[in-house]
């Protein structure tokens, strides 16, 4: 299968803020004196390495500060590695943004719009970023939130009037409105109600079903990955920890008749809790 | 066999087959540049309420900044008045031109658009002589509607100015405030808590070395020398020029060249500092609001 994303051996690190008591509790990374006070360093990925085929759906489980929205940020040009190669098409992400960036598209965990204009403001002006005219972006928009549940008046109302879920939708009109060859989504569905979920999960489904789109999907949703994706990669402190597909993992930690959380647990080495604890202590 | 082009939706709006990459044009580079020009429309429309605001504060300020010759002696009184209202105008354009181009990237951070904007695939010196050619749309706009206003309350001597030449001038000066304002458009980019704040520093040292309200004669000889060096030096020389001695472009086309020059050199200058600082923000993940 041709491969559409190549990651290899990638690491990035960040600086943040040092908190003495957390250093020494988790005892990770080089520090450093800055004019703002002590930083100390953070892997936020760390030697990861994979592929993608065209076509392929893949899942990115991992708990907050895992890394996942670090490595689509990597992957959509955005961000660049420390260390390794990143290729998308073929194309080195650090070399070759210009001629990456016309075949991706990507959906954040926040819906990311000028708030005060309408959707389909909002959509002209991206439709237009990407070279395609007032009339064939409505179109396109229009297909798509209708195919989402919206209606032509909530298309012309303010984003800040819509509910997040409705929000998101918008996002996911944009990204597919350009019809990219690659989709990363970051966790699409975080946040929405049962309904809009599962319109999203859908309509991802039916673009799936057309095998001319590859994605890439962070989620925390287990149920999602298992429901949407060919294969599924944990990443924990920066680190993959395991890729396959669902049923793979299971057998892996020998949880056939199991589900995907204990599968994540197995190797993750911790529960969500935990995580949200070290959250809470940040 | 569908023949159904490559690109087209379905009527349920699912995507085919991905389109290949668009080929660069002329054109395209101008309708990305009005995509910026017609968001920032549309959110000037979102807050037109608070833009007659700020359009009454313009007024007031040149009002202010004029009726300081009400101090001087009777005979130099109106030509006082213009060359203070000149200098209140040209601030006033200069401050609306860096205030558009630094919001506009604030704007995007804190909306968190910036990414996205980012991730298209424009060239950035399109993406920002978009942002700065509403900036100087609209502070040309809101400029001709405060001189309307000044010229009315202050009964300014305008007979003998030279409109046209004073337009000319205005215009070919915005290319050297653009490149100015793709420097200042660092700033926010950088930090979107403090940057929009810090382009005042720029447009302070413009005040400072420039002779908007005083000539630049009056200034400490090393502070004279800096004003060589500042665009709105000579775009306040020549739009004065126009304005009080009615001069027109035929007299006044050497210094509108060496504005055109300086605006020529600051675009491309303006461009390697804010790539520069874009790809520090994308080495350091700077660009991301959360996440």
């Amino acid at each position: 299968m041709e491969d559409v994303i190549l990651c290899k051996n990638v690491s990035k690190r960040f600086w943040e803020k040092s908190d003495p008591e957390r250093d020494d509790q988790i005892g990770k990374g080089r520090t450093k004196r800055s004019i703002g006070g002590r930083k100390r360093e953070v892997a936020a990925l760390d030697d990861v390495s994979f592929r993608v085929g065209k076509g392929e759906v893949l899942g990115i489980l991992g708990a907050n500060g895992s890394g996942k929205s670090t490595l689509i940020r990597v992957i959509s040009t955005l961000l660049y590695p420390d260390e390794g190669l990143v290729e998308v098409f073929g194309l080195d992400v650090r070399k070759h943004p210009h001629a990456i960036r016309p075949r991706i598209s990507r959906v954040s965990v926040e819906a990311s719009f000028f708030k005060k204009l309408s959707a389909l403001e909002n959509l002209v002006f991206s439709g237009r970023l990407y070279g395609l005219s007032r009339t064939e972006t409505v179109t396109k928009s229009a297909a798509i939130l209708r195919r989402l549940g919206f209606s032509e008046q909530k298309m012309r109302a303010p984003l800040e009037n819509m509910s997040r879920g409705q929000q998101q939708k918008v996002a996911i009109a944009r990204a597919f409105l350009t019809e990219p060859e690659l989709l990363l989504l970051d966790e699409p569905t975080t946040g929405l109600d049962p309904k809009s979920r599962r319109d999203v999960q859908e309509f991802v489904e039916e673009v799936k079903a057309t095998g001319q789109t590859t994605i890439i999907l962070t989620t925390h949703d287990m149920a999602e990955a298992e429901r949407l994706c060919d294969r599924v990669a944990i990443l924990d402190g920066g680190r993959l920890v395991a890729l396959d597909t669902a049923d793979g993992l299971k057998r892996k930690v020998g949880v056939e008749a199991g589900n995907l959380e204990d599968v994540f647990f197995a190797f993750a080495g911790r529960k969500w809790e935990d995580e949200e604890e070290d959250e809470h202590e940040a | 066999m569908s023949m159904k082009p490559e690109h087209e939706l379905d009527e349920t709006g699912i995507p085919h087959i991905a389109s290949p990459p668009r080929r660069w044009t002329p054109g395209r580079e101008w309708r990305t540049m009005y995509a910026f020009v017609e968001r920032n429309f549309h959110l000037v429309r979102r807050y037109l309420s608070w833009e007659i605001v700020n359009i009454f504060y313009s007024i007031i300020n040149a009002m202010t900044i004029g009726l300081i010759s009400f101090a001087a002696p009777a005979k130099d009184k109106a030509a006082t008045t213009l060359f203070l209202v000149i200098g209140a105008l040209m601030w006033g354009y200069l401050s609306i031109l860096f205030d558009e181009v630094a919001n506009s990237i604030t704007y995007e951070r804190w909306e968190g658009t910036i990414e996205y904007t980012f991730m298209a695939p424009i060239r950035r010196l399109t993406h920002l002589l978009g942002t700065c050619l509403w900036g100087a749309s609209y502070g040309l706009l809101r400029t001709l509607i405060v001189l309307a206003v000044a010229a009315w309350f202050f009964h300014l001597p305008l007979s003998k100015a030279n409109l046209l030449a004073a337009i000319v001038a205005l215009l070919i000066s915005s290319l050297s405030f653009m490149g100015l304002g793709l420097i200042a458009a660092v700033l926010p980019l950088l930090s979107t808590e403090r940057g929009a704040q810090a382009t005042h520093i720029i447009q302070g040292v413009i005040l400072l070395v420039s002779g908007i309200y005083y000539p630049v004669t009056v200034l400490p000889r090393f502070v004279q020398w800096l004003s060589n060096f500042s665009p709105a030096t000579y775009a306040l020389d020549t739009t004065r020029a126009a304005l009080l001695d009615g001069a027109g472009l035929g007299v006044l086309w050497p210094s509108l060249l060496k504005l055109f020059a300086i605006g020529v050199a600051l675009i491309p200058i303006g461009l390697a500092i804010f790539t520069t600082a874009e790809h520090y923000a994308m080495r350091t993940g700077r660009l991301k609001r959360n996440g």
